[in-house]
């Protein structure tokens, strides 16, 4: 309490409850039998009429005092509490006022009401006030369609957000240790600082559990990398956007899906991390499509794209190790990608021939006569991961083969080609062939060129148990041009 | 009842954005005329900004001006600051090649 109670009694009622407004005969008796008594009204200002209660409307006292019902009667002594009751017993008032026969004609016992301090949506305005929570307050009056009124402000990406309550709010803060007022990233195209707070809001619009939180943050920190590359990645004509796939315990304890469906719709987890990364570039980097977000096309990954690496059921090493992490360390990588691009092989059963297939479908990643520029994500699917587990293929050896695979001659990549005008910008005289944004990509007139560099062909294990299946997400411009994928762990 | 209170009334929610006001920028004054000017011309290194830029510096030069050519390290950041910097205390106007 920051100023001492005044000495005597002190009664919180509320005029909405029929029982403070039964006791109202029995303060004003206390009054006048001398009791020193001192109303507090936690409503109507001018309840109970003729005894001067004093303002609480604000709850300032009420919350002070822990109040869960009224009538509440509060004994003080120097200042502090030394005795309460509740709600209405003849009996009980008389032995805490010490004034006998009170409440002539009214029942013995009444009990009381829930006090207005703990009603629940009060308790998020009360929650807000005392919270230290820095974002500026939106007010909605009731009748306002919520839904409505954050479309109305820019908010949303197109789907509809769960209303960032201060509480709501407060419950995602309480997914991580970070402080609120903590700068995780700072966020292009704006290039604005995220804190944690305006992260939480954010998460919460896109509907994560507070035990995403973690996993929201450390995607947001390995977006807003230079190396990864955010704010370019907004602002490509190109159609990718940040793909977020996450190792490690992390995954299961909150509940990731890995299998059936793994990159499609229906898992809380993985739809809503995704989302809440794509809505704090919207929201805190001001990345909106039109504006900064210049995408031709565009595509539904857009709106999220997350989800687990399937270990348990992997011939190999999780993502996450093979970029340098201890096994058990849960991690995000963030990938900039568009897709996916299915593969369909329902005969290999040898995993050179299901290398082949892999490799012509990495081949269509923008154009089969672009090499180099891009990289992408093979995902394998546990029917295809069988096929190289039984034949004891590890990871790099199915990587070094489809790179391999890739390799073309120039005078099958090189613009006009084949009757097709794109392709590589391979020197009449020779000299090294240039890439299509410029930079020296490599090889000469006489060799040939890897679609991928090793470091560019990245491969998950993820996916349902039925199905002869895998699929790819191509990359957006590889490297330092562009994007390069960033690995980074999930602290608490 | 009792009557309203502006507790219950209203219903509270936290800003998502990053709170900024939008500064709007007026373009910078625009010369009557290019003579005696220095006339930059940056390559973000869009495919083919090239192309377009090498075929301006002539024009230009034809008519008896003065080019300095400008390259970004990649058209998906922005200009480094010292770039920026360079042009602005090099340059009197800038021509920017955008897009492929």
């Amino acid at each position: 309490m920051g100023t001492p109670l005044p000495e005597g009694i002190v009664a919180v009622v509320k005029a909405d409850c029929p029982t403070c407004r039964l006791v109202t005969p029995v303060l004003a008796e206390l009054r006048a039998a001398g009791v020193p008594l001192t109303v507090f009204t936690q409503d109507d200002p001018s309840f109970p009429d003729g005894l001067d209660p004093v303002d609480d409307t604000d709850l300032d006292l009420s919350v002070a005092l822990d109040l869960d019902t009224v009538p509440t009667l509060i004994k003080v002594e120097g200042g502090e509490e030394v005795d309460r009751i509740v709600g209405w017993s003849r009996p009980a008032w008389e032995k805490f006022s010490g004034v006998g026969t009170l409440g002539d004609g009214l029942p013995e016992h009444r009990p009381g009401c829930g006090a207005l301090n703990c009603d629940p949506e009060v308790i998020e305005r009360l929650a807000a006030r005392s919270s230290g929570l820095r974002s500026r307050r939106l007010e909605l009056a009731r009748l306002e369609d919520e839904a409505e009124a954050f479309f109305e402000r820019g908010w949303t990406d197109g789907l509809p957000v769960v209303p960032p309550t201060p509480a709501r709010v407060l419950r995602m803060l309480e997914g991580t240790t970070r402080a609120a007022d903590e700068v995780v990233a700072v966020v292009g195209p704006d290039f604005a600082d995220c804190t944690v707070e305006k992260a939480a809001v954010n998460a919460v619009l896109a509907g994560c559990r507070p035990e995403y939180f973690p996993v929201v943050l450390a995607a947001v920190e390995a977006a807003c990398t230079d190396e990864f590359n955010m704010h370019g990645l907004l602002c490509t004509t190109w159609l990718t956007g940040p793909v977020v796939m996450v190792n490690g315990p992390i995954a299961t304890e909150i509940g990731m899906n890995s299998g059936v469906n793994v990159l499609g719709q229906g898992n809380r987890a993985n739809a809503t991390i995704g989302r809440a990364l794509q809505l704090i570039v919207r929201n805190i980097g001001g990345g909106r499509p039109g504006e900064i977000d210049r995408a031709t096309l565009g595509g539904p990954g857009k709106y999220t794209f997350c989800f687990a690496e399937d270990e348990a059921g992997s011939p190999w090493e999780p993502l996450s190790v093979e970029r340098g992490f201890a096994p058990g360390t849960s991690t995000v990588t963030l990938f900039a990608g568009y897709g996916p691009h299915g593969l369909c092989d329902q005969k290999s059963r040898e995993p050179e021939s299901l290398a082949r297939s892999m490799a012509w479908a990495l081949d269509a990643v923008w154009h089969p006569k672009l090499a180099l520029l891009t990289d992408a994500v093979l995902v394998v699917s546990p029917e295809h991961g069988r096929v190289f587990r039984e034949a004891g293929w590890s990871k790099a050896r199915l990587r070094e083969r489809l790179l391999e695979l890739g390799t073309k001659p120039l005078s099958e990549l090189a613009a006009g080609a084949n009757g097709c005008a794109e392709g590589m910008n391979v020197p009449a005289g020779g000299g090294a062939v240039v890439g299509a944004f410029g930079d020296a990509a490599g090889g000469s007139a006489g060799g040939g060129l890897p679609k991928f560099t090793p470091d560019g062909l990245l491969i998950v294990h993820a996916g349902g148990g039925a199905g002869l299946f895998s699929a790819v997400i191509g990359g957006w411009a590889r490297g330092a041009i562009g994007s390069i994928p960033v690995t980074r762990e999930v602290t608490p | 009842m009792s009557p309203s209170t502006a507790v219950d009334d209203i219903r509270i929610y936290l800003d998502p954005t990053n709170e900024r006001t939008t500064i709007t920028r007026s373009l910078a004054e625009r010369p009557d005329s290019l003579d005696g000017k220095v006339v930059g011309l940056l390559d973000i290194i869009k495919p083919r900004g090239d192309v377009f830029l090498d075929r301006l510096e002539t024009l230009l030069n034809e008519r008896g001006l003065r080019t300095l050519r400008f390259r970004k390290p990649t058209f998906t950041k922005v200009a480094p600051i010292d770039l920026r910097h360079e042009i602005a205390t090099k340059c009197d106007v800038i021509v920017e090649a955008l897009a492929d």
